[in-house]
């Protein structure tokens, strides 16, 4: 399935948002967990998560911190704060209503 | 496991960290957070059975073309973008050398303000009767620092650096034993021609000697002028920096004049072009093309600004009225008319085809070329009215020199447009004509003030 690149692009946040609020996380496994979470079909370009990280940290959506990995390398972890979480909810909010919407006029086209 | 026992493979990651860090807009530590991303890819993909290339070739590809990558943290960190106007040390440079070239310069920017100070321990004093001397010398305070800066950065060896001692110890002579009148038009010559003589020895250091190498003395030019602008930038922090120290004393009765006039601005002046070249050298891949924009915004304007002046000319039948600063007027024109030329065709890439601006750049040659003319014919009618002073014949000079690089331009150009030569052939010919600038610098310092019995 292809999926349409504004589509992905749009639902990046809540994503990366709602993996980091199962726990800390860095970006390759940010990448894998996507990957894991929906069978394959939502294909990143691994460089554009960085950029959306970078964002929601700047926005304190989240919070980064270098720390050895078990490999010996820094490397930069990211976790929720609490206004992530606030801003995960409204993300939450927002897609419900457009599935929701979607979903009633689509049971209406199979009723009819 | 972090690296990789397959050497070539650890060859490919470092060369694309290196491509990424040229990329203004990703800083060090995301290239850090990116390679780790690149690393852990690579290790999944061997693992899964793939071998080194390929498992490269994936991973790069999954981390997406670099250039839409820096497209995107650009949009997340637009502030650095205009970050890089400050100083940052080079990715690639080692941090210990960049901390020792901002030791290195600081030091010869206090020395250059310092090495103005020193004539006032044998009584010749900046601010009060001695400003002859000052004005003189004053290219042999800074230039030979700059030197050094060069010769240290572009690591020319001492002997290199000795000869580069050699035209700055002849400026300091033929500065200083002929006894000029003050105020002397021979004394104004020198005041004006010694720093364009010696600008030709800080440029031998900053093309490292290699003169003729590709590239450098176009380089130099560039660095020229950039320098000009940083120097005009720090000129105007410098006076409002001037301004308040005035201001700030006379509000408790302080006189801050013997402060301003003999320590401020010497010092501030001689420093500046010391710092205003690190800042050039540090940043010249961000505003590399400040001079070049100038020239775009500028020729067009003076380009109607000849034709109309002309036209005016034509249509009204006033002749050029020769008074004693036209000459040198029409000198200033055809240096900035060189300066654009120059400039031009230092940001423009010499394989592209004509185009509308090199028309515009044709015209505006030929049209000073015509305005000159006019001045020439008019000025020559009159010379043996007025007689053959010092500065008639300097400016007459200089007036030749110009007309024989923008008539030799103009046919370059010429060519050029109908496809009969390339535009490196301009580009060689402004180049190959530096030199001679200096050149005729020198003989005005050298020549002039003997000949002309030290008027």
């Amino acid at each position: 399935m292809d999926m349409n690149k504004d589509l992905v692009a749009a639902s990046a946040t809540p994503l990366v948002l709602a993996i980091l609020a199962e726990g800390a996380s860095y970006g390759y496994a940010i990448i894998r967990r996507v990957a894991e979470l929906s069978g394959g079909h939502l294909q990143w370009t691994d460089g554009m998560l960085y950029p959306v990280l970078h964002r929601l940290e700047r926005h304190g959506h989240v919070a980064a911190k270098w720390s050895a990995s078990e490999n010996g390398r820094r490397r930069k972890y990211y976790r929720i704060t609490k206004e992530g979480r606030a801003q995960l909810a409204a993300h939450r909010q927002q897609w419900k209503t457009v599935d929701g919407t979607l979903r009633g006029i689509w049971m209406q086209a199979c009723t009819v | 496991m972090t690296t990789f026992t397959d050497q070539p493979l650890e060859e490919q990651i470092a060369q694309w960290r290196a491509y990424l860090r040229r990329r203004q807009a990703v800083n060090g530590p995301d290239v850090e957070e990116l390679e780790g991303h690149l690393r852990d890819q690579l290790v999944a993909l061997t693992e899964a059975g793939l071998s080194g290339d390929e498992a490269f070739l994936v991973a790069v590809k999954r981390m997406g073309s670099l250039d839409a990558l820096s497209r995107e943290f650009a949009r997340a960190h637009s502030e650095r973008l205009w970050k890089q106007l400050v100083i940052a040390p080079d990715a690639d440079q080692p941090a210990n050398t960049a901390y020792t070239e901002t030791l290195v310069v600081l030091g010869l920017a206090v020395a250059a303000a310092l090495a103005i100070k020193v004539p006032a321990l044998f009584g010749l004093r900046i601010d009060t009767g001695d400003e002859p001397f000052y004005f003189r010398n004053a290219s042999l305070f800074v230039f030979p620092l700059l030197t050094i800066y060069f010769v240290w950065k572009r690591g020319s060896g001492v002997a290199s650096g000795l000869w580069l001692a050699l035209p700055f110890a002849a400026g300091a002579v033929f500065a200083n034993v002929y006894p000029f009148r003050t105020d002397g038009d021979t004394w104004v010559l020198t005041v004006l021609h010694l720093p364009i003589a010696l600008w030709l020895a800080v440029g031998f250091a900053y093309v490292r000697g290699r003169w003729f190498a590709d590239g450098g003395r176009m380089n130099f030019v560039r660095f020229s002028g950039e320098l000009a602008i940083y120097y005009a930038l720090i000129a105007l922090g410098g006076g409002v920096f001037t301004g308040f120290t005035f201001m700030m004393f006379a509000a408790i009765d302080m006189k801050a004049d013997w402060f301003v006039g003999g320590w401020l601005i010497p010092c501030g002046a001689a420093g500046a072009v010391i710092i205003g070249s690190w800042l050039v050298e540090a940043k010249q891949s961000v505003i590399e093309n400040m001079a070049p924009v100038l020239t775009r915004l500028f020729t067009p304007l003076f380009t109607v600004l000849l034709l109309a002046f002309l036209g005016t000319m034509v249509w009204t039948g006033s002749p050029i009225n020769v008074k004693r600063e036209v000459l040198i007027g029409f000198d200033l024109l055809l240096v900035l008319v060189v300066g654009l030329v120059l400039y031009a065709a230092s940001a423009r890439d010499p394989q592209a085809p004509p185009d509308f601006f090199d028309d515009l750049q044709l015209l505006l040659v030929v049209s000073a070329l015509v305005v000159d003319g006019v001045a020439l014919a008019a000025i020559a009618a009159r010379i043996s009215e007025f007689g053959f002073t010092p500065n008639r014949v300097a400016a007459l000079g200089e007036n030749l020199i110009l007309l024989v690089n923008l008539a030799w331009s103009a046919w370059l150009y010429a060519r050029f447009m109908r496809h009969r030569g390339s535009f490196a052939d301009l580009e060689r010919w402004q180049i190959a004509y530096l030199p001679v600038y200096s050149v005729w610098a020198a003989l005005v310092v050298v020549m002039f003030p003997p000949v002309f019995g030290y008027r």
